[in-house]
């Protein structure tokens, strides 16, 4: 028993590097999936304090439009473009119905709301786009569907394009953030929000834009996430599951910090992947999955209660 | 008019903090009560048991034990499902492993395994805080989920990997399992539920229950005056998980009759939570008002279409239920963020100084 936890695991490891290989590129595909997922989860943390439970959904909502518009005949680039312009209109939407009337409320209450949202729009997606499992207009987005296939060690490892391609464009999609949060007016007026509510209106930023922005910016980031994972999995309400995937990314990372959800959600696809592999499927009955990253999570915040890179919590009475 | 305090004078501090401060409060409960134990069974319908008094019944006291950890503890928990979870399959193994046991004691027993396992998953609470625990609660969710799918000894080996609720009777009357009359289970549910409530209610109103409160709302300034916060979590923990686990075992053997490991998956976690934050944190009341809310609506909604004349297929109404739901969820929240609770004790002032505004 101690032998096929410690050892064998590490032989099969090192006999198969190939293998290895393989189940670390995917873990780091799902990664930066969940990694997309928990960035959206944490710029609308910072700029609102809203946990926004219905990331998940806009992913499915977002991938499911596209497909839908796609189906009524319109060409491709221009599908992209409207579901962009839908998720504005989702964005301006919660703001104005949801989140005006409840500013100030407690944390409790605003995540509540989120999750009310989440069941409106999964009834809502249900009956426009019905609940079938649909297939991603991959080739149609000109995103190539070919494998490498390398050979080190004398080994065989596929790596697919569309995977190749989800990471380069998430690659993009975190530069573009960092840069325009960094660097322009609304993306510092965004982390001055995050930093104190009050002194940031106090200095004239509009707090209602602001959230429009971030909750269209968690738009965008869902639609590519709905796109790069739909192109592996389909679009169906299946898809909404991998929100709960970000949470122990978050908890890893920090709720706070950007950094933090992509080495967390890095960290959670690649080591949730060995562990299914090589100990969840001999010793444990395989689908581990769906909470070895919690367990992970957890133990990591035992140690570290604000996570690995979350803002030190000063309590004061 | 009828709602008066005029005249009830309170002479001691004992009197001023009794249970029903107001006589007319005694009095709607005695109604309700006997509502609930004599004109109800009377005059419900197999339907109307099945659809609405018992799962009402069952979520509420599952929500309750939310509500006293989310409520008065503070501590925010989404895996209350998996707990249920923990009490429906205590209480089959008891049952099948001795099955002259008396099931209603095996229902009440089977709340100590999942208690055990709150307290388990409520030692991080030590130390994790916030959303940061709501998540470290989603583990147990997750993990117990998980383990009731692969560890086969729990459903006995079953091919199904289900568990069915056997025939059980107790002094030859059978309370549970298809032979018994839905009457039968819904005074079996009822009284446990009653009882529950009972010590629930006088649990939040003493000094475990300030504890609790103390700790909810400032957990060091709580710890400075001199509360074990550990001792304070803990006890949560426990209670919560003790009552959540008899909400689970109710569940499956006087409702469901079987249950799949996936019965306990996340989204019953969310409709519990719902209950308890509509009907409002921190009260008892609340529950029951949101399990009405929560329970009743589809019931509702299923049947209006209908009356009305309008064809929809079956998976629309199911989509629309789910969107009407949603929607209404944000709505309560809007208007009464407080939960349902607040809104009767608003209705209940008004009520006392009726006709004067103030």
């Amino acid at each position: 028993m101690l032998r096929d936890i410690f050892i064998t695991p590490f032989v099969d490891m090192w006999t198969a590097p190939d293998f290895l290989m393989q189940v670390l590129w995917e873990g780091l595909v799902s990664g930066i999936l969940y990694a997309l997922i928990a960035l959206g989860f944490v710029l609308i943390f910072r700029s609102s304090r809203i946990f926004n439970f219905a990331q998940g959904i806009m992913v499915v909502f977002a991938a499911l439009t596209l497909v839908g518009l796609y189906a009524m005949g319109v060409p491709a680039w221009i599908c992209v473009i409207l579901t962009l312009g839908v998720m504005f209109l989702l964005a301006v939407a919660i703001e104005r119905v949801v989140l005006r009337p409840l500013v100030g409320q407690p944390d409790i209450i605003l995540f509540m709301a989120t999750i009310g949202v989440t069941l409106f729009l999964i009834g809502f997606g249900e009956i426009i786009f019905g609940g079938e499992n649909k297939v991603m207009i991959t080739e149609e987005l000109g995103i190539p569907t070919d494998s490498y296939l390398l050979e080190p060690f004398g080994g065989l490892l596929i790596l697919e394009q569309k995977d190749i391609t989800a990471v380069a464009v998430a690659a993009m999609l975190v530069v573009g953030l960092l840069v325009f949060l960094n660097r322009t007016r609304m993306g510092r007026a965004i982390r001055a929000l995050g930093d104190d509510h009050q002194a940031a209106l106090s200095v004239g930023i509009s707090l209602q834009t602001i959230w429009v922005l971030v909750w269209f910016i968690a738009g965008i980031i869902a639609l590519v996430t709905g796109i790069a994972w739909g192109a592996r999995a389909g679009v169906s309400f299946a898809l909404e599951v991998i929100a709960y995937k970000a949470l122990p990314v978050l908890m890893l990372g920090g709720l706070e910090s950007i950094a933090g959800a992509i080495i967390g959600g890095l960290m959670i696809g690649m080591l949730e992947k060995l562990f299914e592999i090589y100990w969840g499927q001999p010793l444990l009955g395989g689908n581990t999955e769906t909470w070895f990253a919690f367990v992970l999570a957890l133990i990591v915040l035992l140690f570290r209660p604000q996570g690995l890179f979350g803002e030190r919590i000063i309590e004061r009475v | 008019m009828l709602y008066r305090t005029v005249g009830q004078f309170k002479t001691s501090y004992q009197a001023d903090q009794a249970l029903f401060p107001v006589r007319q409060d005694a009095f709607l409960l005695g109604i309700i009560l006997l509502c609930a134990f004599v004109i109800f069974p009377l005059t419900a319908s197999e339907f109307t048991f099945q659809t609405l008094l018992i799962p009402i019944l069952i979520y509420s006291l599952a929500a309750m034990g939310l509500n006293i950890l989310t409520g008065y503890a503070g501590q925010l928990s989404l895996g209350t499902a998996a707990f249920m979870g923990v009490g429906a399959y205590a209480c089959y193994k008891m049952v099948t492993i001795m099955p002259w046991m008396n099931p209603i004691l095996a229902v009440l027993l089977s709340g100590f395994f999942s208690a055990g396992i709150g307290v388990a998953f409520g030692i991080p609470s030590l130390r994790i805080k916030g959303f940061y625990l709501a998540i470290a609660t989603l583990a147990a969710q997750f993990f117990l989920v998980w383990l009731f799918e692969k560890w086969a000894w729990l459903y006995n080996y079953n091919a199904s990997g289900a568990i069915q609720v056997p025939n059980l009777d107790v002094f030859g009357l059978y309370v549970s399992g298809p032979l018994a009359s839905s009457m039968t289970q819904y005074y079996v549910v009822l009284i446990i539920v009653s009882l529950l409530t009972w010590v629930c209610i006088n649990l939040t109103r003493g000094n475990l229950g300030r504890t609790w409160k103390a700790t909810r709302d400032m957990d060091i300034a709580a710890e400075l005056i001199g509360i074990n916060l550990m001792r304070s979590k803990l006890t949560a923990f426990a209670i919560s998980s003790y009552i959540v686990g008899v909400a689970g075992a109710l569940f499956v053997f006087q409702w469901r009759g079987a249950a799949e490991p996936n019965l306990f998956d996340i989204p019953l976690s969310f409709q519990v939570l719902f209950i308890a934050i509509i009907g409002g944190l921190g009260s008892i009341l609340g529950n029951y008002l949101g399990a009405i809310l929560i329970v009743g609506l589809p019931v509702v909604l299923n049947i209006v279409p209908e009356a009305l004349g309008i064809p929809l297929s079956s998976a629309t109404v199911e989509h629309l239920n789910i969107m009407i739901v949603g929607s209404l969820i944000v709505f309560f929240l809007i208007i009464e963020p407080h939960g349902l609770n607040a809104l009767w004790r608003l209705i209940r002032e008004k009520l006392i100084i009726w006709p004067f505004p103030h």
